[in-house]
């Protein structure tokens, strides 16, 4: 059906769709999980309240998730050229990805571990636990599945977001979804990229989901 | 009494939240040994109490010493504070996540920073004495609430408090299940552990204590004897709380 030429492209752009999603996943958890986690510390209800950090960090978060992602993808070409040195590509892709990720992923964050009990925090606390050993021995230990959930869905989002970046140059399926589909109506090839990009996020979904029901211990 | 050393000494204390006075001006002197259960109607102030003890909660006015070093929530050392005085929640509160024998071994290991070989023997040690060898590897939704409870003390036991707090343990558990966390607390007092026990059961209270404290309105209004708070309890207000507890026959 297709030459070897276009599979060779085809397979290079799952390549690059992979690439991107999970370094930006990845990069994006770097600075998004320590920031969901100031979140979750400084809420009012949280190990040490504080308005001042939580309200700045509640506005950046807020801030930088209203803002659509095509449009921070071209607000951001002049910072992406100075971090990676251009600003089409794969590589150059993730810089907004990791950027617009990071807040988003930060409240994930956030809302995971406020979902832990209260209780037990306490209980903790009663045991003499000072504020790291609870974040890192109770907190996110016990926020685990919904962490873990939380970052699949992420990782989902940005397998889209990552497609997003293909009209502006940006490698990987989506770009060739958006070069041959819509600029040259060749639609078996889009059709091919669209179904590439469905399983691999079925895929993703999928292991993802498994896995989050091995580690939950509070239901069987 | 009065000859033990003074393991707790709670001083005038005052605790309102916003303009709800819960506390007012509460002083207690805890010995070592001693078990004093507080009994008294609901929204009295016994809980927050307790949690005024191990800084869980603020004190607006006051003092609490344990072992003549003051407690102070906002204080540098109130986790070293914390570690020193163990507290059973009406809730469990078991870490979900984590084996019966992780949640009995995490603060001594990571808080108190203990050899992990020890506290696992130790641990073992104290479940098999609740009756709880084969559930070690288990997780909390494995367990019946009784259970749950039996585990949560031992976890409270493992870090050798000085003082053990019990609140409103029994409360959320189905009557049948009552009895073995009340037998594990009357072995506790056979072994001469200082308790503050929050409680309803009546007849155990009566059986455990050795100075009831009847707490109404944020105050103390009793303090006595077991005996003689049962039998002949000199207020009013005590008389009416304990004619809650009893039935006329038919």
């Amino acid at each position: 059906m297709f030459d070897q030429k276009t599979i060779e492209m085809l397979l290079i752009g799952i390549k690059d769709t992979l690439y991107m999603t999970i370094v930006s996943t990845f990069f994006g958890y770097v600075l998004g999980l320590p920031f969901g986690i100031v979140l979750n510390v400084t809420r009012k209800k949280g190990l040490h309240p504080n308005r001042v950090i939580y309200g700045i960090g509640d506005f950046v978060c807020n801030i930088v998730r209203s803002i659509p992602f095509l449009i921070l993808l071209i607000l951001l070409i002049p910072f992406t050229r100075f971090v990676v040195g251009k600003s089409y590509g794969s590589t150059a892709t993730i810089v907004p990805l990791v950027i617009c990720s990071a807040p988003y992923i930060a409240r994930v964050v956030e809302s995971s571990l406020n979902e832990v009990d209260e209780g037990v925090i306490e209980a903790a606390k009663a045991m003499g636990a000072g504020t790291w050993q609870i974040i890192f021995k109770v907190l996110l230990v016990e926020a685990r599945v919904s962490l873990f959930t939380g970052a699949v869905i992420t990782t989902g989002l940005l397998l889209g977001y990552s497609a997003m970046s293909g009209t502006v140059g940006g490698g990987g399926l989506g770009d060739i979804a958006v070069r041959y589909g819509y600029y040259r109506w060749q639609a078996d090839i889009m059709i091919v990229t669209v179904v590439l990009l469905i399983i691999i996020f079925q895929v993703i979904q999928n292991v993802g989901m498994h896995f989050s029901t091995r580690i939950d211990h509070r239901k069987k | 009494m009065g000859m033990e050393k003074e393991v707790l000494k709670i001083e005038h204390i005052h605790k309102k939240f916003d303009d709800l006075t819960v506390l007012e001006d509460v002083s207690l002197t805890v010995h070592e040994g001693e078990i004093i259960v507080i009994v008294g109607p609901s929204g009295c102030g016994k809980s927050t109490f307790l949690r005024c003890l191990n800084g869980l909660e603020e004190i607006n006015e006051g003092h609490i010493y344990i072992d003549e070093e003051p407690v102070n929530p906002a204080g540098k050392n109130i986790t070293k504070i914390r570690e020193r005085i163990g507290m059973v929640f009406q809730s469990y509160d078991l870490f979900p996540h984590k084996t019966i024998l992780e949640n009995v071994c995490l603060a001594p290991v990571k808080v108190q920073k203990r050899k992990k070989d020890e506290v696992k023997e130790e641990a073992l040690k104290l479940l098999e004495r609740v009756g709880l060898s084969a559930k070690v590897n288990s997780f909390p939704r494995q367990l019946s609430g009784g259970q749950k409870q039996r585990v949560a003390i031992v976890r409270a036991l493992i870090m050798h408090p000085e003082v053990l707090l019990f609140d409103e343990v029994t409360a959320a558990l189905d009557p049948e299940m009552v009895r073995e966390v009340l037998d594990v607390m009357l072995d506790l007092a056979k072994q001469k552990r200082t308790m503050l026990i929050v409680t309803h059961e009546m007849a155990f209270a009566r059986a455990v204590a050795d100075r009831v404290i009847f707490l109404d309105g944020g105050h103390i209004v009793e303090d006595a004897d077991p005996k003689q708070f049962f039998d002949s309890p000199k207020t009013d207000r005590a008389k009416k709380f304990l004619s809650t507890f009893e039935f006329e026959e038919k």
